[in-house]
């Protein structure tokens, strides 16, 4: 692992400058059947980028990776990458790797010999494709362990030979179909910062599949969160998480209390919003006046021990459970009952005393468009 | 457009302007210029046989997108030429025969018999496959696949080579079953042969008559498919999961019978079981029981195929077996699961898909089989024998053979589909893309002792056979005169040395060295296609999928006899004219014995992770690349379970191959039944013993050829010494 931290300086060698290239998905749709499992999705990732698709387990994300991989075919549709049309190409022909989820290293064939696969079934020599593979091999810092069989490694060491397996012919996209399921939660978080810094230090095109949210927006530059076949909404983390289109992406990213509130008058981008007694100013976001659905961050919501009835609401502390960094209130409240977290070392307030609710409006408070 | 399209056009164009269109005309001698441009179909078609000149027409649609610049309709023009390229000839191949027109109304309209032509040559069959490919290129470019020319071209090749050698013989042997004897259209006559009382009768329950024939056939199949199971998997979980010593031997053993022609085993159980037999006259001679002739009937050819297809089954089952991930077990075992329960609720539900491929194999096997039944069926009739003596026979009913054949096909179409609707659509996948660090369970007690005493006692009894079969050709007659000679191996295989070096002057060398050409041809091919297209039944989605899989099944399930006569029957005649030479012989055997590559190909292919192949995919390595590097090696036992299968089955049939040699090609198996009919048994045994050397030195080189499957899995032995060197970090 020590190796990896020296990955920024390392550079690509000059032989085998190849640009990063960009991902274009022109209204694809795939069917099965009488099932689309993908439907009509558009999207393009930028040169360089990483790119996480998000969203529930059926909702066409994987399709749509393997579509890139070419391992699927589009039912209809266009798809880019570097601006060429490989839209009826087949996987061999398309410059582009893939780390699978099973890892799917070949289980006859040595660490070596599967790093060294790619470059060698390319023709390659096979001098030369070893020298490939001992480069990749030390990249991710498996050096040493390069005549072991698959099965001889642990799985954190397996999930690294599987990515050096897909560097080493360095191609134009590298696509990861949840990489990190197989791995524990503290490798998890180590293994998830190896990619991002590889990726930004190579200054790879990657597609990313998964669907825990917080592996997303630790290590995407854009997200593309899909459900039901369809792109729900695209953004930056930031974007995703603060400004969400909808209910859906609201509640897939991070946690949020959905209350109920009136916009009332709007001036320019901004509206007061009405939530029971409270006044807030907010962006509108081309909603009209009426009632609207909001997004409240958990960490959003204040919580005071001495409530004033003028600026906020009468609450009562159902739950309290003590998480180290944070700690997690249930809170009963006339707009329902809402999730709220509290940073920072304080005591806990205990269950069953009044409260008043409060919203931070600078972030963690936005009208959600789409409801 | 890519280099392999352009070549095949190329090949096109030489079948058609360079090589002999027609085969070779019997009566003349062919010069030279005949094989070189001189009998092309150019040529030819510019001298008076005008039929050809159409073709001319795809070659030339083909050349478009060859040499102009790539254009999106390119796939357009390729499917387009392949497609009417095939069509002219197949059209003009099966409207002009050697006595001109093939249908009536040709005549009636030309008012003359027409032109006649022979059957197609190398050059025809050339511009034939490359006109095939052509067309599957264009399908691929057109995206089928997912793009793969190598998939598409699979898939046409096969398809093409099982209408050819499947679909055509049996569909022109199975038009006579509607037809009188005088060939015309007659399904009166059909309806009344199919009802006849022989066939479905039931009198064997009621009185002290016989059942028919088609229920003695089904009770046989199910009762061998039983026991070949069974045994299979005794034999498989001794080889692969217990500390047995005599392991290697055992499995040497179980592959014995498979090598030995079906009438030997017939021939030992005779000399052992029967009126004079060695075991009977034992049993007369100490304990006063009388002499009796059980042997003949159900008894003996029970008896007969288990110990002929058992070693299939085991074949089949050992790669199953070998592939059930130990973690599961493992896994089962930390669940507090009793080696027992964990045998019972995970090992052997996951053997399923082998057990039913076992159990599948040795119905079908058991009813097609012809050797045992003529040998020892006495009074139980079976369909094999009895379609052999309704052809051959007094009778010479080509519909009655056929009505039985439908009988015959029904029944093992209907195990096919009982195996699918209890395999269901569960996944069986074991061996995945994950290394697997557990390890192998040792048997449960009981399932350990349940195997030794079914294997043990089987082992047994077939060494006591090849002992009788290893006496008979060392003594002078066996059962009368058993002074040692070696009189029967000289007879046979005597080599003198003359001035001009070594004369093969023995009777059998002919046959011998046919029958070893002919194996040696036919077992590559069988396993390449068998596995090539197990490889496309499983990895590849395309339409018409089930329909690709029953037709790659269905030549195994047309007993031998049937399949000799439809070969003869179709391909006696132009446009396919091949009887006589040693390709129809190979292409036979590559047909009846492919279907065993397949299903143990899928067996192995369905345990191994799909993500592999996509690895491979998006690694840029192409199918046909994938397909070496990563599938092949994985599919070890498949190949070898294949390649065996394959070689010793061209080297031990009898039931297709009597109608299709020649003096040529006279087969060893043919040559052996003729000495048995001339009373030459010692001969006959003889030469028997050989072929057995000959087949058990061919596996052990196989065996050593293709080599074990690497996992990387560990055995108990190593777990206690693990890897040193840094593990995780």
């Amino acid at each position: 692992m020590n190796q990896m931290t020296s990955l920024s300086s390392l550079s690509r060698s000059p032989a085998s400058k190849k640009q990063a290239a960009s991902v274009e998905f022109r209204n694809v749709t795939k069917r099965y059947g009488s099932v689309t499992a993908v439907d009509s999705v558009s999207f393009t990732i930028e040169p360089g980028q990483l790119v996480t698709l998000l969203g529930p387990s059926g909702c066409g994300k994987t399709t749509t990776l393997r579509m890139i991989a070419g391992l699927e075919m589009a039912s209809e549709g266009q798809i880019l990458i570097g601006d060429r049309d490989v839209t009826h190409l087949s996987a061999a022909d398309r410059d582009v790797s893939m780390v699978f989820q099973s890892y799917a290293l070949f289980p006859h064939m040595s660490v070596l010999e599967n790093v060294a696969y790619g470059p060698s079934v390319q023709g390659v020599s096979k001098k030369d494709a070893i020298a490939m593979a001992m480069e990749k091999l030390e990249l991710i810092g498996l050096k040493g362990l390069e005549k072991r069989a698959p099965s001889e490694l642990s799985g954190g060491q397996q999930q690294r030979v599987a990515v050096a397996r897909a560097l080493v012919l360095e191609p134009q996209v590298l696509l990861f179909d949840e990489p990190l399921s197989n791995l524990d939660a503290k490798l998890r978080r180590r293994v998830r910062e190896d990619i991002r810094e590889l990726q930004q230090s190579l200054n790879l095109t990657v597609a990313y599949v998964t669907h825990d949210q917080e592996e997303a927006l630790a290590v995407s530059d854009r997200i593309i969160v899909m459900s039901n076949a369809r792109i729900a909404q695209t953004g930056s983390p930031r974007e995703l998480y603060e400004e969400p289109a909808d209910l859906f992406v609201a509640d897939f990213i991070g946690d949020a209390n959905i209350v109920t509130g009136e916009l009332t008058d709007l001036s320019g981008a901004q509206g007061s919003v009405r939530i029971g007694n409270l006044h807030l100013q907010l962006p509108h976001r081309g909603v009209s006046q009426g009632a609207v659905k909001l997004a409240v961050r958990p960490d959003a919501i204040m919580l005071d021990e001495a409530p004033s009835s003028a600026t906020a609401l009468a609450g009562t502390v159902r739950k309290a459970s003590y998480l180290g960094t944070q700690i997690e209130y249930e809170v009963e409240s006339p707009i329902g009952n809402l999730f709220v977290v509290q940073y920072g070392r304080k005591e806990a307030i205990a269950p069953g005393t009044p409260v008043g609710v409060s919203f931070a409006t600078q972030r963690g408070v936005a009208i959600v468009p789409g409801a | 457009m890519s280099r392999a399209t352009l070549g095949w056009i190329v090949l096109g164009w030489v079948g058609f302007a360079l090589l002999p269109w027609y085969g070779f005309d019997r009566t003349a001698v062919p010069t030279l210029t005949d094989y070189i441009v001189g009998g092309s179909a150019l040529v030819h078609g510019l001298k008076g046989t005008w039929w050809l000149l159409p073709i001319l027409v795809p070659l030339l649609m083909s050349l478009r997108p060859a040499l102009l610049p790539a254009r999106k309709d390119n796939s357009s023009w390729l499917i387009g030429a392949g497609l009417l390229g095939l069509a002219l000839i197949v059209i003009q191949g099966f409207s002009i025969g050697l006595n001109g027109w093939t249908l009536d109304i040709l005549k009636a309209i030309s008012g003359d018999d027409g032109p006649r032509q022979a059957g197609i040559g190398y050059g025809g069959a050339l511009t034939a496959i490359a006109l095939l490919i052509v067309l599957c290129h264009g399908l691929a470019a057109r995206g089928w696949c997912r793009g793969d020319a190598f998939v598409t071209s699979s898939i046409g090749i096969v398809i093409a080579l099982i209408i050819v050698f499947v679909f055509f013989p049996v569909s022109t042997i199975l038009a006579s079953a509607f037809a009188d004897n005088n060939g015309d259209f007659a399904p009166l006559e059909f309806v009344a042969k199919f009802m006849d009382r022989s066939i479905w009768g039931l009198d064997c329950l009621t009185s002290d008559l016989r059942c028919g024939v088609a229920w003695n056939t089904l009770f046989l199949g199910l009762l061998v498919a039983f026991g070949t199971t069974a045994l299979g998997l005794a034999f498989a979980l001794i080889a692969t999961r217990t500390a047995f010593r005599y392991k290697k031997l055992l499995r040497v053993m179980s592959v014995l019978p498979i090598i030995t022609p079906p009438f030997v085993i017939g021939l030992a159980l005779i000399l052992i079981f029967g009126r004079s037999g060695a075991l009977s006259s034992v049993l007369w001679e100490w304990f006063g029981v009388p002499r009796s002739r059980w042997i003949y009937g159900l008894p003996g050819v029970f008896i007969a195929q288990l110990l002929a297809f058992t070693p299939i089954a085991f074949l089949v089952l050992i790669g199953v077996v070998q592939g059930i991930s130990p973690t599961l077990e493992e896994a089962s075992q930390t669940l507090r699961a009793k080696s027992w329960t964990t045998f019972l609720t995970v090992t052997l539900p996951l053997m399923r898909p082998g057990l039913a491929n076992a159990f599948l194999l040795g119905f079908v096997e058991s009813l097609a089989d012809f050797g045992n039944p003529l040998v020892l069926g006495g009074n139980y009739e079976v369909l094999s024998t009895k379609i052999f003596f309704a052809v051959v026979g007094a009778q010479q009913d080509q519909g009655r053979a056929a009505v039985l054949s439908i009988i015959l096909l029904a029944f093992t179409l209907g195990a096919f589909w009982l195996q699918h609707a209890w395999l269901g659509k569960k996944v069986y996948t074991t061996v995945t893309g994950k290394g697997d660090a557990g390890i192998p369970l040792p048997l449960p007690r009981r399932v350990a002792l349940a195997s030794y005493f079914t294997a043990i006692p089987w082992a047994l009894f077939t060494v006591a056979v090849y002992v009788i079969i290893l006496v008979g050709a060392f003594v002078r007659s066996m059962g009368r005169d058993y002074t040692p000679t070696v009189d029967h191996f000289l007879t046979a295989f005597r080599v003198e040395s003359t001035e001009h070096g070594f004369f093969f002057s023995g009777s059998a060398w002919d046959s011998f060295f046919a029958t070893i050409k002919v194996a040696a041809l036919s077992a590559p091919l069988t396993a390449a296609i068998g596995l090539l297209t197990a490889y496309l039944l499983t990895r590849q989605r395309f339409s018409g999928q089930r329909s690709f899989e029953f037709g790659t099944l269905l030549s195994f399930a047309i007993p031998g006899t049937v399949v000799g006569v439809s070969y003869i029957l179709a391909f006696n005649v132009p446009p396919i004219e091949i009887t006589g030479t040693g390709f129809v012989l190979v292409m036979c055997f590559v047909f009846r014995n492919m279907p065993v590559g397949v299903r143990s190909g899928i067996a192995t292919l369905s345990q191994i992770d799909k993500s592999l192949d996509e690895a491979s995919l998006t690694l840029g390595a192409r199918s046909a690349t994938t397909m070496r590097r990563v599938v092949l090696p994985l599919l070890r036992p498949a190949i070898v379970a294949s390649l065996v299968y394959s070689f010793v089955r061209a080297m031990t049939a009898v039931s297709a191959v009597i109608f299709l040699v020649t003096a040529e090609y006279n087969m060893a198996t043919t040559y052996i039944v003729g000495r048995v009919e001339a009373g030459e048994f010692g001969l006959a045994i003889a030469y028997s013993t050989v072929l057995i050397v000959v087949m058990l030195i061919a596996i052990v080189g196989i065996q050593l050829a293709v080599g074990e499957r690497r996992l990387g899995r560990r055995s108990a032995s190593t777990s206690t010494n693990p890897v040193a060197a840094p593990a995780i970090p």
